[in-house]
């Protein structure tokens, strides 16, 4: 838990003082789906992490760019990258069910 | 007065006096959208921009809404922001008010006063101002021109201060001062701009190398802790008001107090009355005391913050007071009167004597209806006979009404 | 003695009343006057009755009310006489001016005034010098015929300032020379 700080410590009128806050921010546990990635599948077409909203896909630039495990810390699970896969190696699963082995 | 700096008496309006001001200020952004009869100023203002005497950037917008917002965008931005406003214009403003002071942005604005509608009226009460009071605003009244003026630089130097980071209204009443011609002292140039100086932001969006982020969501967790910070910043303004008060006497050889006392020490009878009726009550005054009548005058200069301490100390002990309001407060006592009772009220409660003046609320003016100097004599003759009844409101110049 | 000057000046929207007032006090403010000058605002409506203030004073003018009990009233519009109290609060020490065609007899049995009464013909002047029906502007030399308030010269000096860049040397010339007629013709 985070202590949060008293009206003394804030900036004024809710400014934000540092770029890049968000980083700071782990949207990851909201998700109730989580999308499992067929590495194996995977034609590395990069359209899931132009697509991907919370831009937590992250890719491996140059040439021939490819994609890495998705950064759980932000993804919020909201599925498009499973819905864009043009080869279907994307699934969506529950949280915490059985195919959900990252735990 | 004898101005400490040289200075030139023009025959100018309430009006064009403010556009003189916000020409010696050159801000950076001015949004202009025209109402009656506020208009004058951006006319006047419009002139010395197409004559090539400011640098400002003139925003023409499509409503007051986005002149607002206008000026919270530049002034976020890290520029010196400035529009002017009346009646409807400022209430259609009110959402972006909140956004301006919650954003902590020292834009200064104008305000002509005008009624609201319904009926459309378009000349002079405080209704407009009165329904953004609590809006997070400093709110100065003027009595004539050169208040209006003087008010006006005091302003940005205020909305600036480190402490207080607060947009400003600069008020004065809608035809009645805007519209009448008057003596008018202009500072030269360059000791205005020397007072005002310029404006140096903290943290501006513009400002690549420190990139910040204005207007985030905030809920539970932090809004209540921003809201505190405003609330403290407004009340902190007294203080930085009366310091940058005495900063700018040296340029103008007049006062800045939070209210002027007038023949008020040893007065057994008040008028409490803010902007030009202030002035047509000084003419009483003067007269009655003349006659031997132990009579004064209060005029409340700034209004947002509320100096309930130094209202209370300066009321507390006199025999009648009546506080004229220029706007009806519907179903709630009447602006200025529910602040100077409040006031009261602390005081007595501190005071041992228990020393609480009889006090009345009055209504006049509405719709810019005239107030005349004999209808003033006649209320400060009623009030020092004691004999009035305070537990309801009186209206002056109301037909069908007693005194 | 009052200590400040009163003037009222009823014309009609439009007539330059509000002008009028307002040549008057920049003419006293380059004697170092105090000074005021304002319309009453009302509808706005050209042709409506209206009226236009101003005071002169050595001290300070603190009220806003409009004028009550003027010094001076000038009648812009002699049709006015017929529907407005011109001489409403002019006490017998004051003096009316009007721009008629009438003699100030005429006028003085017509408002029953007792006090100085004067009359000219404003607007025959206004339209022979500058071919306009502006009789304002004439009013002022009638004015400083009748109460020596202000200067001609002052006088001058404002309408050159205000008309000079605006309608050109020989139409400002025709304007002042109009107010030197009247000043001449007025009685």
């Amino acid at each position: 838990m985070t202590k949060l700080k008293t009206y003394k410590e804030i900036p004024i009128g809710g400014l934000i003082e540092k770029a890049g806050s968000s980083v700071e921010f782990k949207t990851g546990d909201w998700k109730a789906f989580k999308p499992v990635w067929d590495k194996e599948k995977c034609i590395h077409c990069m359209i899931c992490p132009v697509l991907c909203p919370e831009d937590c896909i992250p890719v491996i630039k140059g040439k021939d760019p490819k994609r890495k495990e998705t950064d759980f810390d932000y993804c919020k699970g909201c599925g498009i990258c499973a819905k864009v896969c043009p080869v279907k190696c994307i699934k969506m699963i529950e949280e915490g069910s059985e195919g959900d082995s990252s735990d | 007065m004898i101005p400490v700096t040289k200075s030139k008496t023009h025959a100018l309006t309430g009006a064009q006096a403010v556009a003189h001001a916000m020409k010696q200020i050159n801000p950076d952004v001015v949004s202009v959208f025209p109402i009656t009869p506020q208009t004058e100023i951006m006319m006047q203002f419009s002139q010395f921009h197409a004559d090539g005497l400011v640098e400002t950037e003139i925003v023409r917008v499509e409503s007051e809404h986005s002149s607002m917002s206008c000026c919270v965008g530049a002034s976020a931005a890290g520029a010196r922001a400035m529009t002017a406003t009346s009646s409807a214009g400022l209430a259609l403003m009110w959402e972006i008010l909140g956004v301006a002071s919650g954003l902590r942005l020292p834009i200064v604005m104008p305000i002509v006063n005008r009624a609201l509608s319904a009926p459309i009226n378009i000349h002079g009460d405080h209704s407009d101002a009165m329904g953004a009071r609590d809006q997070g605003w400093l709110q100065i009244f003027s009595e004539n021109a050169q208040e209006a003026y003087e008010n006006t630089l005091l302003a940005v130097r205020l909305a600036e201060h480190k402490d207080v980071l607060l947009p400003v209204m600069v008020c004065q009443d809608g035809f009645i001062t805007s519209h009448c011609v008057q003596n008018l002292n202009l500072f030269e140039d360059n000791v205005v701009k020397k007072f005002v100086g310029d404006y140096n932001p903290k943290k501006a969006l513009l400002n690549t190398d420190d990139p910040v982020t204005y207007g985030p969501l905030q809920l539970q967790d932090y809004y209540f802790e921003t809201q505190k910070q405003r609330a403290d910043a407004i009340l902190n303004s007294k203080k930085i008001y009366l310091e940058l008060g005495k900063e700018l006497s040296k340029v103008t050889g007049n006062n800045y107090p939070l209210f002027e006392e007038y023949k008020l020490k040893d007065a057994d009878a008040v008028i409490v009355v803010m902007s030009s009726t202030a002035g047509n009550t000084k003419v009483v005054v003067d007269k009655l005391r003349k006659e031997g009548k132990k009579v004064g005058l209060l005029k409340p200069r700034l209004f947002r913050p509320f100096p309930y301490a130094e209202f209370g100390k300066a009321l507390v002990g006199k025999k009648y007071v009546a506080v004229l309001d220029r706007a009806e407060n519907y179903g709630a006592n009447a602006p200025l009167f529910g602040e100077v009772k409040n006031a009261l009220f602390d005081s007595v409660v501190c005071d041992e004597n228990k020393n609480v003046p009889k006090l009345k609320s009055y209504i006049f003016g509405l719709g810019g209806r005239n107030i005349f100097e004999s209808e003033i004599e006649d209320l400060f003759n009623l009030l020092l006979t004691g004999k009035f009844d305070e537990t309801k409101v009186g209206y002056i110049g109301l037909r069908g009404e007693q005194k | 003695m009052k200590e400040i000057f009163e003037i009222r000046i009823h014309g009609r929207g439009g007539q330059g009343a509000k002008t009028a007032a307002q040549f008057i006090v920049e003419a006293a403010l380059s004697k170092g006057k105090h000074i005021q000058s304002f319309p009453e605002y009302g509808p706005e409506r050209a042709g409506a009755p209206m009226k236009a203030f101003a005071r002169i004073s050595d001290v300070e003018i603190r009220t806003y009310a409009p004028v009550v009990n003027p010094d001076v009233v000038i009648v812009i519009d002699h049709t006015l006489l017929d529907s407005v109290d011109v001489t409403e609060g002019l006490n017998d020490d004051g003096v009316l001016l009007v721009n008629s065609p009438l003699s100030s007899e005429e006028i003085r049995k017509k408002t029953k005034f007792n006090g100085k009464c004067m009359t000219v013909d404003a607007t025959r002047i206004a339209i022979d010098a500058v071919g306009r029906n502006l009789p304002n502007t004439p009013m002022i030399g009638a004015l400083i015929k009748a109460t020596n308030c202000i200067s001609m010269d002052d006088i001058e000096e404002s309408i050159n300032h205000k008309f000079l860049k605006k309608i050109g040397e020989e139409k400002t010339k025709a304007t002042i020379n109009a107010v030197k007629k009247a000043y001449e013709e007025v009685k």
